[in-house]
């Protein structure tokens, strides 16, 4: 809890700071887009989340989010099927890639960095062969889908800013994501072999299954980032579509109180963590004529964060061992 | 005898949620075997930890020939002469024995390695450890009593005056731990001190010069060489008669409980083990250390599937394939890994006892919390486990109320059968004794215990009736009038050995 105070003090921070160095920032055209964004990189960073709480890391979000963001609109252009189908094709391979790195990963017992990083540029590879390149996007077709994406619900009261509708997609992600962490056994055994595997694998939980359970999490939600994220730009270009999305998912997830240890993290974490992270992007983009230092400033900034993160941490355990030695003796 | 080479005065030790060390005192003269003693979780290691600089103490001064000295590393101790041969080794396996003995003070020339010289002093101390190997061969090649005296020709490469050796017998045979022996009294003659921890009593009693006891951190006694006996050396190391320690009552055995038929373990497929336990009744597993008692107990529970073989849990037949099936036949296990097998540090009490139960409490999937709370409360209140609150993170814990916590975790499940592997490693005597109490009633109460144990006093002081396992298989079984320490350890070694005993 303590954690997302501290991140989401830090977001508040980072605000303030660029509303008082670029007057865009406040203006409703440039919030509108900061929170559309947040809540597209928040879908796939509670995907990682559900991975890294096992102690997992899966990097070929970014690549999941091109194969169907590019393949969706090329499916349709291409061979014409009908919208369901389509959409049940994507659904159907984002649940199939994360089974079999999950499968990988638990019974062929290979690192997930690797099963995950070959996934990472296969998918890519695979997406710019089929499509040769080229770009795809709805033209003017679909409004009523890209809706989901593009679509606002305008507030009472309040003129020049309207929550965009990927809002109502990551609230119900969320909400059923942070019920299944904390309310349902599963979850319990999501952190409980996170911390430690053979522990819960001695106490009757079938690890295995809830490893390859994170796994589909992970990359169903990053095919359905990919989904609402060429909703939103209408264009997807193989070469890039998608690029380091997942170190922006991660980085998410780390900031909001995920430990790449496992088991650890909260899903409000994680969604302050997307909009630390957008946020530092559109600061870069107002306040510099430099955009291309973006990645050094937000590695910069997380490196930091997470050092002190470590720090009070450490503090926090040392404190928390003397009293417990204190109470045992008296 | 002389001034003491090295004294240790008042040392402190505290680690988070425990005291290791509580003020510990001794000394040790030139040329002297000093045997350090105690239980599992008594400090020995700790102890040892500080004077060979990989810890530092809390409070208390260390002298060496009468001057108040610190060590702050590893490094300052060896510059001492005080060196550490660890329980398990610390050698580079894919290096030569001449490279692993001058590791990090190789004799060279601008960096680059004079190989022949590296050879040449190698001999010399591999002589002084009467070891007659080529320096230039795979340290991994060699048996694990080679490498221990190649560690001690290491030692003595960096003239070390104080030689600290932990558990070194622990994982040699009974030939190589004689010839171990022979090492130790040619350098006792050449005037090298050492201090030789162990809890093998029968060793103690060959080696040491004298014995200094530990009990929970603090001196418990000390015995001259004339004084060395077993029943002195279990008194101090207990606190009491060993009578009065173990709780043990004859229980009725009920109905059979679990029968083992043939069973292959992945271990030692070569061999079909066969045994049955009734209800009620305490059965202890005794054996040396890679006998293939965990690997059995753990075949049983479904961690390690078996090969071949048939088990029956209260009269139905299943062998488990994962420990779930194992637990819904009514099995539970204590591992013999607390911390990497049994608790989830990180995890509070709570979660900790309840693991095991979510499944059965659940309720449509959903956590159940308040049965949760409830049952949690109940273990803390049941096996007086010292926690502030049921949130309080296993890791603030100390070991002792930790095992306690992984005894919780089955007992909420009433297993049928309940597993034991080393259920008492590492913890202080006051836990140890609420454990055999705790066995004691669940024994009472109809569960069938198999417990294994590599401490002798266990075994003899709890067991109804004890198998014993030699090289993967069941050596023999003996009932609690045949039990003796001889009778165990001569089925347990094969042969009758005297450098065996424990």
């Amino acid at each position: 809890m303590k954690k997302i105070f501290g991140i989401t003090g830090l977001l508040i921070v980072v605000c303030i700071i660029t509303a008082l160095a670029s007057e865009s920032f406040l203006s409703g055209y440039n919030l509108e887009n900061l929170v559309r964004r947040t809540a597209l990189f928040g879908i796939i960073s509670i995907g990682v989340a559900f991975v890294i709480v096992t102690g997992g890391i899966d990097l070929s979000i970014g690549s999941v989010v091109c194969l169907v963001g590019c393949g969706l609109p090329w499916m349709l252009k291409t061979y014409h099927l009908p919208l369901p189908v389509a959409l049940a094709v994507v659904a159907a391979v984002s649940v199939g890639i994360g089974l079999l790195h999950g499968l990988i990963i638990t019974k062929l017992r290979i690192q997930p960095f690797v099963v995950t990083l070959c996934g990472l540029m296969m998918y890519r590879g695979i997406t710019r062969g089929f499509t040769r390149d080229q770009t795809f996007g709805f033209g003017s077709n679909y409004d009523g889908l890209r809706v989901l994406s593009t679509g606002n619900i305008p507030l009472p009261f309040i003129k020049g800013f309207a929550i965009p509708a990927p809002w109502i997609t990551l609230l119900v992600v969320a909400v059923l994501a942070a019920i299944f962490l904390n309310r349902t056994i599963w979850g319990r055994y999501l952190f409980a072999l996170g911390r430690n595997e053979e522990a819960a694998r001695y106490s009757g939980i079938n690890t295995d299954r809830m490893v390859i359970l994170a796994y589909v999490i992970s990359s169903t939600l990053a095919g359905l980032g990919g989904v609402l994220f060429v909703l939103d730009v209408n264009s997807a270009q193989p070469v890039d579509f998608g690029n380091v999305y997942e170190l922006y998912a991660i980085a998410a997830a780390v900031l909001g109180g995920c430990s790449l240890r496992g088991g650890e993290g909260s899903i409000i974490g994680v969604i302050v963590g997307a909009a630390l992270m957008q946020v530092l992007r559109n600061m870069i983009m107002l306040t510099t004529t430099r955009t291309n230092i973006e990645f050094a400033i937000i590695g910069a900034v997380i490196l930091l964060g997470v050092i002190a993160d470590e720090l009070v941490k450490r503090y926090a355990v040392r404190r928390r061992a003397a009293k417990a030695l204190a109470a045992g003796q008296s | 005898m002389s001034a003491p080479l090295l004294e240790v005065r008042k040392f402190t030790k505290s680690f988070p949620g425990v005291r290791a060390l509580r003020g510990v005192s001794f000394t040790l003269s030139r040329g002297e075997v000093l045997a350090v003693i105690g239980e599992n979780g008594a400090g020995k290691s700790t102890l040892m930890k500080i004077l060979a600089g990989v810890q530092r103490q809390d409070g208390g001064e260390l002298f060496l020939e009468g001057e108040c000295i610190e060590i702050r590393s590893v490094h300052d101790a060896l510059a001492r002469g005080i060196a550490l041969i660890h329980q398990e080794l610390n050698l580079a396996d894919n290096l030569d024995v001449a490279a692993n003995i001058f590791l990090g003070r190789e004799p060279h020339c601008a960096g680059i390695i004079d190989a022949r010289r590296l050879r040449r002093e190698a001999r010399q101390f591999l002589d002084a450890v009467g070891l007659d190997i080529d320096p230039s061969v795979l340290v991994r090649t060699l048996p694990i009593g080679k490498q221990q005296l190649v560690e001690i020709a290491k030692a003595l490469s960096t003239n070390a005056r104080v030689l600290i050796m932990d558990e070194p017998t622990s994982s040699l045979s009974s030939h190589e731990a004689e010839n171990l022996f022979a090492v130790i009294r040619d350098l006792r003659k050449r005037g090298v001190s050492i201090v030789y921890i162990s809890h093998r009593l029968g060793e103690v009693k060959e080696l040491a010069d004298r014995v200094t006891v530990l009990r929970d951190g603090e001196n418990a006694g000390e015995l001259a060489h004339e004084e060395i006996d077993h029943a002195r050396m279990v008194k101090f190391m207990v606190g009491r008669d060993l009578s009065q320690f173990y709780p043990h009552q004859p229980h009725t055995p009920g109905a059979l409980a679990l029968e083992v038929r043939a069973l292959r373990t992945p271990a030692n497929p070569q061999h079909e083990v066969s045994f049955s336990v009734r209800a009620g009744e305490i059965v202890g597993i005794a054996g040396l250390v890679g006998a293939g008692r965990t690997e059995l107990v753990e075949t049983i529970f479904g961690v390690t599937p078996a090969l071949g073989g048939s088990i029956r849990i209260g009269g139905v037949e299943m062998v488990p394939q994962s420990p779930l099936d194992a637990i819904a036949a009514g099995l539970a296990l204590v591992p013999e890994d607390r911390k990497q097998q049994g608790i989830v540090l990180g995890m509070s009490v709570r979660e900790n006892v309840s693991l095991a139960s979510l499944r059965r409490d659940q309720r449509h999937g959903f956590l159940n919390r308040s049965r949760e709370a409830q049952l949690s409360a109940q273990m803390i209140a049941d096996l007086r486990i010292k926690t502030p609150h049921d949130g309080q993170a296993a890791q603030f814990l100390s070991g002792g109320n930790q095992q306690k916590v992984v005894l919780g975790k089955w007992l909420a499940l009433e297993p049928r059968v309940l597993l034991l592997d080393e259920p008492t490693r590492g913890i202080d005597v006051g836990a140890k004794q609420e454990i055999y109490r705790l066995m004691e009633e669940l024994a009472g109460r109809g569960v069938a215990i198999v417990f294994v144990s590599s401490e002798m006093e266990e075994i003899l002081g709890m067991s109804d009736r004890t198998l014993v396992m030699h090289e993967g298989r069941i050596a023999g079984e003996l009932q609690r009038t045949e039990l003796s320490e001889e009778s165990v350890l001569h089925l347990a070694t094969g042969t009758h050995s005297r450098a065996t005993l424990s």
